[in-house]
């Protein structure tokens, strides 16, 4: 108990940081309703930006900028796959995700770069635990302020009209392609800027960082969902989805403590996220419930 | 106005689903027409809506709207000029927002999207008006997902979209069907209602063959994806269920037993 409660600010910090993370994931899933899966790459390359270009002398606010940005262009290109050439939206997010797996391998130029918190000025670190968990929450705050005010704008209110009904939206003069491109770029944005914090977090960028973390992202999103409920504002939502990402990580501790290898770590990951995806058709009665037709 | 030339569409081309949709359509709409569309299943009357609203691009022909060629322009930029109302009471609106978000969403039809608000407070003030002036008592419930309204309250807020900024052209795709008859009447006369104030040109495909004849200066019949038959004026007033039949039978031939049933 006392090892679970010693454990427990790292899970609030680690979970504040894949928080910021699954807001990303938020915006593709439940405002464009769009399963985009490039965000597992993303989230390494925004890592791999940040921690190269601190190495190289740059401070930590430009560089999660440029992660920022890096994942913004690689969200847009998913988008093109999907709205230009008409792949699926999640074998667009797959192959966008393949890709950056060399490019990560390029920018780093190996599978792990490690940036010292003494040598270096980090926005967060595993090693001043209080720290990260101060910063990470202005950073949500912010975020979650400027999505806010973002999707309250014209262009804001289409990618949100465009994730609700395509055809409306196209009758009401809404390019619906653009706004999927927009939404997409945005999401990966946050979340390679996730990735950047949370290479510093680890003390460096490593070119597997990112594997799983969609499904870390929508466990975030639906652990929100499912304790807090879903009639909420859209800025309540997206703290939701925060809050979820932390008792995500409280969870993983106490599995920990309870005696878990953590190897198996990602097969509880898959069915963590299962049942709570599950939990609508499992309170109704597996099997009873039909498919949601509407779209 | 709308001129429609030879306009031709073939679905599934070149499989054992080929389906000749429209075998060349030319039809002429005059400013301030309300034109009823009658026809039987599969005649092309929804498809030619679709045709100009540019859900799918044709395979020849011209669609001109006010001089301006608009065949191939995406549907989205078609909709600057063209408000729409569909069947499914679903498709028209944005189900997981606010009643008064959709309306902004439809008050920027045509016009470019910045970072400005979404909606503005004078907007707010505006969009009450207008929804009172539905009468359904949505006024108070501005803030309500349309999701959890009925598919009749649906409808009439999509009419309200599509006339809120004045469209060159309305494109009603047999709007009252999936409602039941009082609903349906209330809807329909909405649509009268807000065609006749705002003067607009407009296309109305039904089923309903005495709706067809009782609304609209002018109608016109579809059979086999090409327009049959066209009545304006007093002719159009004086006709019947009966005339509108015969006309069917003598145009379909062979499939006016099915089809008669369809229509009556």
């Amino acid at each position: 108990m006392l090892a679970l409660l010693n454990a427990l600010p790292g899970s609030v910090a680690q979970g504040l940081i894949w928080g910021i993370m699954a807001i990303g994931v938020y915006i593709t899933y439940r405002v464009l309703d769009f399963a985009d899966l490039s965000v597992d790459g993303s989230f390494c390359t925004g890592g791999a930006v940040a921690v190269m270009l601190m190495l190289g002398g740059w401070n930590v606010v430009p560089a999660l900028i440029v992660a920022f940005l890096t994942g913004l262009l690689a969200g847009y290109i998913t988008g093109l796959l999907h709205t230009y050439l008409k792949i699926p939206g999640i074998l667009a997010g797959i192959l966008t995700q393949l890709g950056l797996y060399s490019i990560n391998l390029a920018i780093m130029g190996k599978a792990n770069q490690a940036i010292s918190v003494d040598k270096y000025n980090l926005a967060v670190s595993l090693r001043y635990i209080n720290k990260t968990i101060i910063v990470s929450i202005i950073i949500v705050v912010v975020i979650i302020a400027l999505l806010y005010a973002f999707f309250g704008t014209e262009i804001g209110s289409a990618i949100r009209a465009t994730g609700a009904n395509q055809n409306m939206a196209r009758a009401q003069g809404i390019n619906t392609g653009r706004c999927i491109r927009m939404g997409v770029a945005l999401s990966n944005g946050i979340v390679a800027f996730a990735g950047g914090l949370y290479a510093q977090y680890q003390g460096n960028a490593d070119v597997n960082a990112g594997r799983g973390a969609i499904v870390i992202g929508l466990a975030a999103v639906i652990i929100g969902e499912v304790i807090f409920g879903t009639k909420h504002s859209f800025a309540t939502k997206l703290a939701t989805s925060v809050v979820g990402a932390i008792i995500y990580y409280i969870i993983i501790a106490i599995v920990l403590q309870l005696g878990l290898p953590s190897s198996y770590l990602k097969l509880l990951s898959a069915c963590l996220v299962a049942i709570f995806l599950g939990l609508p058709a499992i309170k109704n009665g597996i099997g009873t419930v039909k498919p949601d037709k509407e779209d | 106005m709308l001129e429609l030339k030879n306009v031709k569409k073939v679905f599934n081309k070149g499989t054992v689903n080929e389906k000749v949709a429209l075998s060349g359509v030319d039809l002429v709409l005059n400013d301030g027409d309300f034109v009823t569309v009658i026809g039987g299943n599969g005649a092309g009357k929804s498809t030619v809506l679709n045709a100009i609203a540019g859900v799918w691009p044709v395979d020849s022909g011209t669609i001109t709207l006010h001089d301006t060629d608009i065949t191939a322009l995406p549907e989205y930029k078609r909709a600057q000029y063209i408000g729409r109302v569909f069947q499914d009471p679903m498709m028209g609106t944005a189900a997981t927002m606010q009643i008064d978000e959709n309306l902004a969403i439809a008050a920027r039809r045509g016009k470019a999207r910045g970072l400005k608000p979404g909606i503005t407070a004078e907007e707010h003030k505006k969009f009450y008006d207008m929804v009172k002036a539905l009468d359904l008592g949505l006024e108070d419930r501005m803030t309500t997902k349309v999701g959890l309204l009925s598919g009749g309250q649906r409808q009439a807020i999509t009419l309200l979209m599509a006339s809120l900024r004045k469209p060159d052209l309305l494109l009603l795709d047999e709007h009252t069907a999936a409602l039941d008859p009082k609903t349906a009447k209330k809807v329909l006369d909405l649509s009268d209602k807000i065609i006749s104030e705002n003067n607009l040109t407009a296309l109305m495909v039904t089923h309903n063959m005495k709706d067809a004849i009782a609304h609209g200066n002018r109608l016109i019949m579809m059979s086999e994806g090409r327009v049959i038959y066209d009545v304006s004026g007093e002719e159009k007033k004086n006709l019947k269920v009966s005339d509108l039949l015969q006309k069917f039978e003598e145009a379909a031939g062979e499939d006016a037993v099915s089809d008669r049933m369809v229509l009556s």
